[in-house]
């Protein structure tokens, strides 16, 4: 892509000069910052001299070939559509498992389980801080019991699930490999996806329960543990989603997620396991907020970096290693609670340009999740939206539509500049782990979050029917209310389960469970047992509490 | 009136997601008031804990999970026990309009819905302080 040269004007600078300014002197451009809504500054024109230092072979290359710029997949969406996953959970399993059997009735593709919060902290629900949350925000999972009823007549051999479940991401496996075990599934072939990823908890979302050490070294013993068992089971989703929805730029979400990525590698390299064993199985997860083209070169840029990293960093070979496979969900953060039904067509631009960016899984948010869990309709809309795009916009017919664009192509590399450079400031940190103990990305982020604020405040940013556009006397609309019935009924269940299982057996596999966590013994084996004996999610997580202690985050404002 | 208003902002229940919590923490210290944020998981009891210790003329509470009918009850019970009865409480958060009714009718009168600018908390909580501050 190189341009010609007029002596030492560049083309673009000629056009500036010549047709341009001229231009900007009869109708100036409007006054309003342009920037992307990270608030990176845009130019209004790119030409060959914007990509001047872009190699095709070097810095693109065709798809599924190295560095997979352009996408992992020769042939991109014609050969496999992205799986069509849609994160859902609420109330009571058995209300939850009617929810998924509509969703694969209605064309869905894949599960992803959303977990109530005291699940997500490792608490059940009769515990005193579950008052008033249970199946609130997901699906109240106690036991393997609550388990079985989640995925009754919905057989795990044949679909693929992701499970939104961080600390206590081994419990919740075990217990969805014990289900499989039961339907006769074998574990050989069983694939799916747990989250398991703890250092974004720390950055972002905030649902930790053990301090980061213990916590990594919980995420290389899963790491091994399904080398071995488990071979085509993705052990981390590596999420960049919530370190966005709390604030971060396009950039920061692009560079920490990667630069958390490193860290798992490097974990599980110094806890012995060869690189090719367990980075093939990392796979990621990435927001798509509403500008479209930042986002796209976001997702262009993380396959390069990851690909180059792995392979000079840590010197993978096996090409599985090397392509990053990433889930994308659109910006929940962008969601309204005024005029709702705008939210319909943010979420269908935010989900084409995760398509556009070569996404391999999607969830596309619903029109009321501004103000509930989104009701069934809602849900069927979300997934309709990824069904037109997939069907009747004709962008899954070629592969990577917007490659050699000037503006794609820069706006690419400038995002690989950017990144590069966080890794640089984390690295002489000493890593991801230490970054967050001194409060360094959690600082980042309140930062941009508060940037941002600032900039819809003073109307930089206008957002339809909250800064402009406002509407007056709106209409109420229809939201799934989730009442404390829920909590009641997995409460008694609890208590009958703890009346008829062996208690005995629960003790022991506890034990056992506190002392492979006090040694260097991984911790899955014991665990898996105290899930068949029936134990709680609040029993394992209390258990490893015992040995590991809690953490307490110093908040950054 | 000399003394700065003082705000405590609280993260009841399990969930994490604070960033609402902390912009408006930020905005209202940019305001000129005085601002303490207590971070993530408390209890009702450590709240009015945090609001009573630091003479706080508002408690501003941020809820997204859907817990606020249980949490919200208790602080409003815990600050009458403590004689805080005239400590001002707003709610920001996911809140369904129907709750919104429930929690006026236990004197919480602020609650505030994603996208509400930052502009009209500040207003609501010049306007509606007064009184304590004029006690004071």
């Amino acid at each position: 892509m190189k341009s010609v040269l007029n002596g030492t004007e560049t083309d673009k600078q000629r056009w500036e000069r010549e047709v341009l300014e001229p231009t900007l002197k009869k109708s100036p451009e409007r006054a309003v910052p342009f920037t992307t809504i990270s608030g990176r500054p845009i130019e209004r024109l790119y030409t060959p001299d914007d990509v001047r230092d872009v190699e095709y072979g070097r810095d693109l290359n065709n798809p599924g070939e190295f560095p997979y710029t352009r996408g992992i997949h020769p042939t991109g969406y014609r050969g496999k559509l992205w799986t069509m996953r849609q994160f859902a959970g609420f109330g009571t399993p058995e209300e939850t498992n009617g929810r998924y059997k509509q969703l694969l009735q209605a064309g869905g593709t894949g599960l992803s389980v959303a977990f109530d919060l005291p699940t997500l902290m490792g608490r059940d629900p009769d515990h005193e801080l579950s008052l008033g949350e249970v199946g609130k925000c997901g699906v109240s999972i106690a036991s393997l019991a609550d388990m079985e009823t989640l995925f009754d007549g919905i057989a795990l051999a044949d679909i693929t699930t992701s499970m939104t479940i961080n600390s206590p991401a081994p419990m919740l496996y075990a217990m969805y490999l014990v289900v499989a075990e039961k339907q006769g599934a074998d574990w050989k072939t069983l694939s799916g996806t747990i989250q398991n990823d703890i250092l974004k908890e720390f950055i972002a979302q905030k649902e930790y329960i053990f301090p980061p050490r213990p916590s990594m070294r919980l995420i290389t013993d899963v790491f091994s543990f399904s080398a071995r068992e488990v071979p085509r089971w993705n052990t981390i989703s590596v999420s960049g989603y919530h370190i966005r929805e709390a604030g971060a730029t396009s950039l920061q979400e692009l560079a920490f997620t990667l630069r958390d990525g490193i860290e798992y590698v490097q974990y599980g390299i110094d806890a012995g396991l060869p690189v090719d064993e367990f980075v093939p199985r990392i796979s990621f997860f990435f927001n798509a907020h509403s500008d479209f083209f930042e986002e796209i070169a976001k997702y262009r840029a993380a396959r390069k970096i990851w690909a180059k990293v792995m392979q000079d960093r840590f010197g993978a070979r096996d090409e599985r290693s090397l392509k990053l496979r990433f889930h994308t969900q659109t910006a929940g953060v962008s969601l309204t609670a005024q005029q709702p039904y705008n939210n319909v067509v943010r979420t269908a631009l935010q989900a084409l340009a995760g398509v556009l960016g070569g996404t391999n899984s999607l969830h596309t948010n619903s029109l009321d999740e501004a103000l509930a869990l989104p009701t069934a309709a809602a849900a069927t809309l979300a997934l309709r939206t990824q069904q037109v795009i997939a069907f009747e916009s004709g962008v899954t017919n070629v592969v990577d539509p917007l490659g050699g664009s000037y503006f794609v192509e820069r706006l690419t590399r400038d995002m690989e500049d950017g990144a590069y450079q966080y890794f640089d400031t984390i690295d002489r940190m000493g890593g991801m782990v230490e970054a967050i103990e001194r409060g360094y990305p959690q600082r980042e982020i309140a930062e941009s979050s508060y940037q941002f604020q600032q900039s819809v405040e003073r109307k930089e940013k206008i957002i339809v029917g909250v800064n402009g556009y406002v509407a007056e006397d709106e209409p109420p609309m229809a939201i799934l209310y989730i009442d404390e019935a829920a909590a009641e009924r997995q409460i008694a269940k609890l208590e009958a389960l703890k009346a008829r299982r062996d208690n005995g057996h629960v003790q022991r596999a506890l034990d056992a469970m506190k002392k492979a966590a006090a040694s260097t013994e991984n911790v899955m084996p014991p665990l898996i047992d105290a899930v068949r004996a029936y134990a709680t999610v609040g029993e394992m997580c209390d258990a490893l509490r015992e040995v590991w202690g809690e953490y307490e985050e110093v908040p950054i404002i | 009136m000399s003394r700065k208003i003082r705000v405590v902002i609280a993260k009841p229940g399990l969930d994490g997601h604070d960033r609402g919590a902390k912009v408006i923490a930020r905005a209202l210290r940019d305001a000129g008031m005085e601002v303490i944020y207590t971070g993530l998981r408390q209890t009702p009891e450590q709240i009015v804990g945090a609001a009573l210790q630091e003479d706080a003329d508002v408690i501003g509470l941020s809820i997204l999970s859907g817990a606020h009918n249980h949490i919200c009850p208790r602080v409003m019970e815990l600050l009458k026990e403590k004689g805080l009865e005239d400590v001002l409480v707003v709610i920001g958060g996911i809140i369904p309009d129907v709750d919104i009714e429930k929690l006026r009718k236990i004197g919480i009168n602020g609650g505030f819905l994603p996208g509400t600018p930052m502009q009209d908390i500040i207003d609501f909580i010049t306007r509606n302080v007064r009184t304590r501050l004029e006690r004071v």
